[in-house]
């Protein structure tokens, strides 16, 4: 039945769309926070944070889309727990198809979705004075991490969404990795923080992401910092996918 | 489809076992279904009908036993055992996001069948939903989406297919509406594995009867062999009084049925 997979999982990731495309409100409250948090941190903080940038939201954005995407796949974990509850992925999983394009689907569309959000926070983010320099292969940089990020986020979504039994259960995952970005360097540089504080910031995966991400759009040399940034998301995303398969194999016999 | 039609029974299941940590539920089920027959597994909450039903449909796996669908092992060719079946699950399991004919689409578009659309419209018609095709499938009622649900399953014609308890929930009229549904099933062929916790469903619909009791099957036979298990029937005259079901029946049936949009009612409610 392999032979199936890509069109399957085509046919699977289109109605899963549909799914993101007709409940626009997801888009909207993924959206809503982070640019809520750009507000709050550029027009009400910003004034009394000294990042070192001539415009703070130059500096905000790259953490800002991280949290854009840490919202973004509570949806992902939502969709698979609706889907798990309303007897079709049994369904499917009854049918003549690759099996394991049930999930690919969802993990496609999570990709996709997510994408669309971070689109629609940078633009909110050029119309309050975000400006950048960097060329057309630095935004690709920037896009391939975000793309791995989200797709690191989007296995460990994968299993509450399999297991939970309900929908609070369900995206209650996202909340702890929301508020990573808060101890990091995404808001305000580690320097001022005091040494355990600033010892986590500066260990944990946001702060090498955001840093990686900020020097490629202000078209600083990215260091050494990128390696650790890109080396995080791999980390997780194999971790989160074996356990991932794992809970998908226990689950469906 | 490019099933083999396989002589013999149409389902044999034989020993099968399956236990959840210390949950015996399937203790050695036996029973084998003929080609083209309604088979209704009957049986209380519990009972491990939904069980039976998901192992045969390559769900879960037994603990101890063999279950061949069309010819094809369950646990050796579950591929093929997919292309021979359909299953309509305990819950009416539809895209609610979706309309109607998207949901039909979809399924055709998995099955690989030439001309999806076609065929969404076919079943359509058939299942009375035309008018309802464009709608979002959330806005549907409780019968139009166990009738999709059923329209789903017949696509791509299985020979075999499982109703996990088709008309649990549903009002008296949509139960009519889904019992004619798998007579006509029946009709063109197609074997019909129903389970159901209603007496009155197996007695209406089925071939051959089986209950499942305490992880076994007790009984197994058709309607006259089943009711000679029980003493001979007496000759008494009583005055037949409406049931509630009768009277709830000849109220409601009121011409219209407007809520639904494009149902045909099928008749033989109210003589």
């Amino acid at each position: 039945m392999t032979k199936h997979f890509f069109g399957d999982t085509a046919v699977l990731t289109g109605r899963s769309m549909r799914h993101v495309t007709r409940s626009l409100d997801t888009i909207i409250t993924t959206a809503i926070m982070p640019i809520a948090f750009m507000l709050l941190f550029v027009y009400v903080f910003g004034g009394a944070i000294h990042a070192g940038t001539d415009r703070y939201v130059n500096y905000l954005l790259p953490g800002i889309l991280l949290i854009t995407i840490a919202s973004g796949i509570a949806y992902t974990a939502f969709r698979l727990f609706t889907d798990m509850q309303s007897g079709i992925f049994e369904r499917f999983h009854s049918m003549p198809i690759a099996r394991s394009s049930v999930l690919w689907a969802h993990v496609l569309t999570s990709l996709a979705a997510n994408g669309i959000s971070v689109v629609v926070v940078v633009l909110v983010a050029l119309l309050m004075g975000f400006r950048s320099s960097a060329g057309v292969l630095a935004w690709l940089e920037v896009a391939g991490i975000l793309g791995l990020f989200t797709l690191a986020l989007t296995w460990i979504a994968v299993i509450p969404g399999l297991t939970a039994k309900s929908v609070d259960g369900a995206s209650a995952f996202s909340y702890p990795i929301l508020f990573l970005p808060f101890i990091s360097s995404a808001f305000v540089p580690t320097a001022t923080m005091p040494g355990p504080v600033r010892a986590f910031a500066e260990n944990q995966p946001v702060t090498s992401i955001v840093n990686a991400i900020r020097a490629l759009l202000a078209r600083q040399p990215v260091g050494t910092g990128i390696w650790i940034g890109l080396a995080w998301c791999v980390g997780v995303l194999v971790v989160a996918y074996v356990f991932a398969m794992v809970t998908y194999h226990r689950k469906i016999a | 489809m490019t099933t083999t039609q396989v002589r013999g029974p149409a389902i044999r299941v034989q020993g099968l076992q399956k236990s959840y940590k210390q949950l015996h539920v399937l203790r050695g089920v036996d029973f084998d279904v003929a080609q083209g027959a309604i088979f209704a597994l009957l049986g209380s909450n519990g009972a491990g009908k939904t069980t039976v039903v998901n192992i045969l449909s390559t769900l879960l796996k037994t603990d101890a036993g063999a279950a061949v669908v069309n010819g094809f092992d369950v646990a050796a060719q579950p591929a093929d055992v997919r292309e021979s079946i359909s299953l309509t699950g305990q819950f009416a399991a539809v895209d609610e996001i979706l309309t109607g004919r998207e949901n039909l689409v979809l399924v055709a578009r998995l099955r690989h069948l030439k001309d999806p659309g076609g065929i969404a419209d076919g079943l359509l018609d058939r299942f009375s939903l035309t008018d309802a095709a464009a709608r979002k499938v959330s806005t549907y009622s409780g019968g139009m989406r166990r009738r999709l649900d059923i329209a789903m399953s017949l696509i791509g014609d299985p020979p075999v297919i499982f109703l996990d308890e088709p008309t649990t929930g549903l009002d008296p009229q949509a139960r009519l509406e889904v019992w004619q549904a798998i007579r006509e099933l029946a009709e063109s062929g197609t074997t019909v594995l129903l389970t159901t916790q209603y007496l009155d469903e197996a007695e209406q619909l089925a071939d051959r009867i089986a209950i499942l009791h305490e992880g076994r099957i007790i009984v197994n036979g058709t309607l006259a062999e089943l009711k000679q298990l029980l003493p001979p029937a007496k000759v008494e005259y009583v005055e037949k009084q409406p049931t509630l079901e009768d009277v709830f029946l000849a109220v409601v049936d009121d011409g219209g049925r407007e809520g639904e949009a494009g149902d045909v009612r099928k008749s033989g409610t109210d003589e």
